[in-house]
């Protein structure tokens, strides 16, 4: 059972439904999101549906750029041999 | 006493006949060890055992609380996991470092008293350098080197805080510090965020974890840090630096995983930045702060050593560490990828796995602490986790483009405590109660709501759109990363240097001067001293006071010279003396 599973995720022939499924459970996520109740929000943002969307993604890309900035320019990325 | 049976001491004990046993005698004897270890455990009633005088001072050998019997089952359960997978090893010594490193830690959790805690801090820093040291590369033994350097420091640092803490408190007992911190303290606290790998004391674990053995890792990762969350929970719960460092600590981690090419150094850069939430959860200090960090230290041991489990797995099989090599392994090692998912989920705190029901209680703990900022970052780091741990990590390791590597699964053993340790998280996940009723306050703490789920699946989600996207941007390179650890490598390096160059040329130059002033000097006085001879007696004196000024002058010359250079150290010295004492002493 866990081989097809697995591949379901490997294979290129499901390239597609893989795509389609993915995208899916984005929409259903925000749509869940706007239908949930919201009694013990602590902060404004908490009550705006989509949020945690918007914010995962924006510190996905934020970490993404910032730690390869930090790396090529900041020099913290350094060569394999560096110490030897 | 005789009710007691003290957990650390059936590890290190059971450790000594390993290399005495072979085949399947010692197979079933290292699963008895641990099994014994977890009923011991069980069996285990709160109180104080062990109570004695030691040089006047009052030794206290275990002090059994609920703080302390939680860290004790989730030790207990991994060093069982830990044995399984290592199983299929022939040599002797790593089990028996593995259990003496487990025994210690252990040993630690159950400290009543400072000197015991100690004794037990130094045996794991030795027990588990071993483990790295076992790798047997050049690599690994210079990284091992460098752990136990870093170790012994953090411990000599740990005993100059212990007696000067026990000299102004006048007890050695191990509890709560109260009052202002004074020097003691900040040394105590310096020894333990050390161990917990809090920057700029981090660079250690994510030197030698990944150069360790593939199943000495596995302990690595579960044991050093969580002692250290353990001693700063019962020591310093509520201190504000504390939940500063733990936030800088969350993100400093999921940074620096996202340069790192190493699959086991990336993981462990994760220990960091999860480490981080429970160091967090520990200084903001409420109740339910702590029981969210006790309880993320819980399902972290069992997630992450999971995770090192499945890239050992790799590594043994294919014997290749770097994520620009792997690819395309999903085909030959579907179980593997199915268990590293089940603690990659987890980690990444997916509704259902066991990081969900902790890491939730410690962001919700600092949102009922008014913290905006601090549940803002960690919720950012939660992000990050996702994006290395269960998309980059798989994705190049498992997934991505096929090298055409020859793989397999790998031994059964391997499987079995994969298998466990995954199972061990997904069932915390959905059954939380069991857990949180080990904790140490009452919970009242709902993870299943909701807005908790949708929130949570939001940002998991997301951040795997912005992974797609931006794939490209996160294609391994072949690099590695400076840390804090740059530091003692290249200052080492330049210590070496100095002693080679400017030292040894001093050394050279002051027998230079001894070769050609003093003893043409010496040769002269004693021609000199000749023609005084044959020019009579009348010159002596003369000729003695005079070689007597020219010596003494040429004597002063030299000595001043080297009494400046000793005298400007000694200052220099001082100066910087009375500016660490003042630094420490604010």
């Amino acid at each position: 059972m866990i081989k097809p599973v697995v591949g379901f995720f490997g294979d290129e022939q499901y390239a597609r439904p893989r795509r389609r499924l993915f995208y899916l459970v984005l929409v259903l996520i925000i749509v869940a999101d706007f239908l949930v109740a919201r009694d013990h929000a602590e902060y404004l943002w908490e009550r705006l549906p989509g949020w945690s969307a918007a914010y995962g993604f924006g510190s996905c890309v934020l970490l993404i750029f910032v730690s390869k900035f930090l790396g090529h320019r900041a020099g913290l990325m350094r060569r394999e041999d560096y110490y030897d | 006493m005789t009710d007691f049976v003290h957990p650390a001491l059936i590890f290190i004990l059971g450790a000594l006949p390993i290399p005495f046993f072979t085949g399947l005698v010692r197979k079933s004897y290292l699963v008895l060890i641990p099994v014994l270890a977890i009923v011991a455990v069980m069996a285990i009633e709160p109180g104080s055992y062990g109570e004695t005088q030691f040089l006047g001072q009052e030794i206290l050998i275990a002090k059994v609380d609920k703080l302390s019997i939680v860290f004790a089952t989730v030790f207990t359960i991994m060093a069982l996991i830990g044995t399984v997978y290592a199983l299929h090893l022939s040599g002797a010594g790593e089990h028996v470092a593995a259990f003496v490193y487990v025994g210690s830690a252990l040993g630690v959790v159950f400290a009543g008293d400072y000197l015991t805690l100690y004794l037990f801090w130094e045996g794991m820093a030795f027990a588990s350098a071993y483990l790295v040291f076992a790798q047997g590369t050049g690599q690994a033994i210079r990284a091992a080197f460098r752990y136990l350097m870093v170790h012994v420091t953090g411990g000599v640092v740990l005993l100059g805080g212990i007696l000067l803490h026990g000299a102004a408190a006048g007890s050695l007992l191990f509890g709560p510090v109260e009052g202002a911190l004074d020097a003691g303290a900040y040394l105590i606290l310096a020894g333990f965020l050390l161990n917990a790998a809090v920057p700029p004391l981090n660079a250690w674990l994510t030197d030698a974890y990944p150069e360790a053995t593939v199943t000495g890792a596995v302990f690595m990762s579960a044991f050093t840090t969580k002692t250290a969350v353990y001693v700063l929970a019962r020591a310093f719960p509520g201190i504000e630096l504390l939940v500063w460092l733990g936030t800088v600590m969350a993100l400093y981690g999921v940074i620096y995983a996202v340069l790192e090419n190493d699959c086991r150094r990336l993981l462990a850069y994760h220990i960091v930045s999860q480490v981080g939430y429970m160091v967090a959860g520990i200084g903001i200090g409420t109740e339910l702060a702590v029981n969210g960090a006790t309880s993320h230290a819980f399902a972290h041991i069992l997630y992450k050593g999971l995770l090192f489990m499945g890239a050992g797995a790799v590594i043994y099989v294919t014997g290749r560490r770097k994520l620009s090599e792997l690819g395309g392994l999903y085909k030959a090692m579907p179980l593997t990828v199915a268990f590293y998912m089940a603690g990659a989920l987890a980690i990444s705190a997916f509704p259902f796995f066991s990081g969900f029901v902790s890491k939730s209680m410690v962001i919700a703990a600092a949102a009922q602490d008014h913290r905006a900022l601090v549940m803002l970052a960690l919720t950012m780091a939660s992000s990050g986790t996702f994006l290395h741990t269960g998309l980059k990590l798989p994705y190049y390791m498992f997934f991505g483009t096929d090298r055409g590597l020859q793989a397999r699964e790998p031994p059964g053993n391997m499987l079995v405590a994969m298998g466990v340790a995954a199972a061990l998280c997904i069932a915390i996940g959905i059954f939380p109660g069991p857990l949180y009723a080990l904790l140490p306050y009452p919970v009242d703490f709902e993870p299943y709501t909701g807005v908790h789920v949708s929130e949570s699946l939001g940002i998991l989600m997301f951040t795997a759109l912005g992974f797609v996207i931006f794939l490209r941007a996160l294609d391994p390179e072949s690099t590695i990363s400076l840390d804090t650890d740059w530091f003692y490598r290249k200052g080492a390096r330049a210590f070496m240097w100095f002693a080679e160059r400017p030292l040894a040329r001093y050394e050279k130059a002051v027998s230079d001067v001894s070769e050609t002033a003093v003893l043409p000097f010496l040769h002269g006085s004693a021609r000199t001293g000749m023609r005084l001879d044959l020019n009579g007696v009348d010159g002596v004196v003369n000729g003695v006071a005079r070689s007597i000024l020219d010596g003494g002058g040429v004597l002063r010359r030299l000595q001043t010279g080297v009494v400046t250079h000793y005298v400007l150290a000694m200052i220099a010295g001082l100066i910087a003396a009375i500016l660490v004492f003042a630094v420490v002493w604010r």
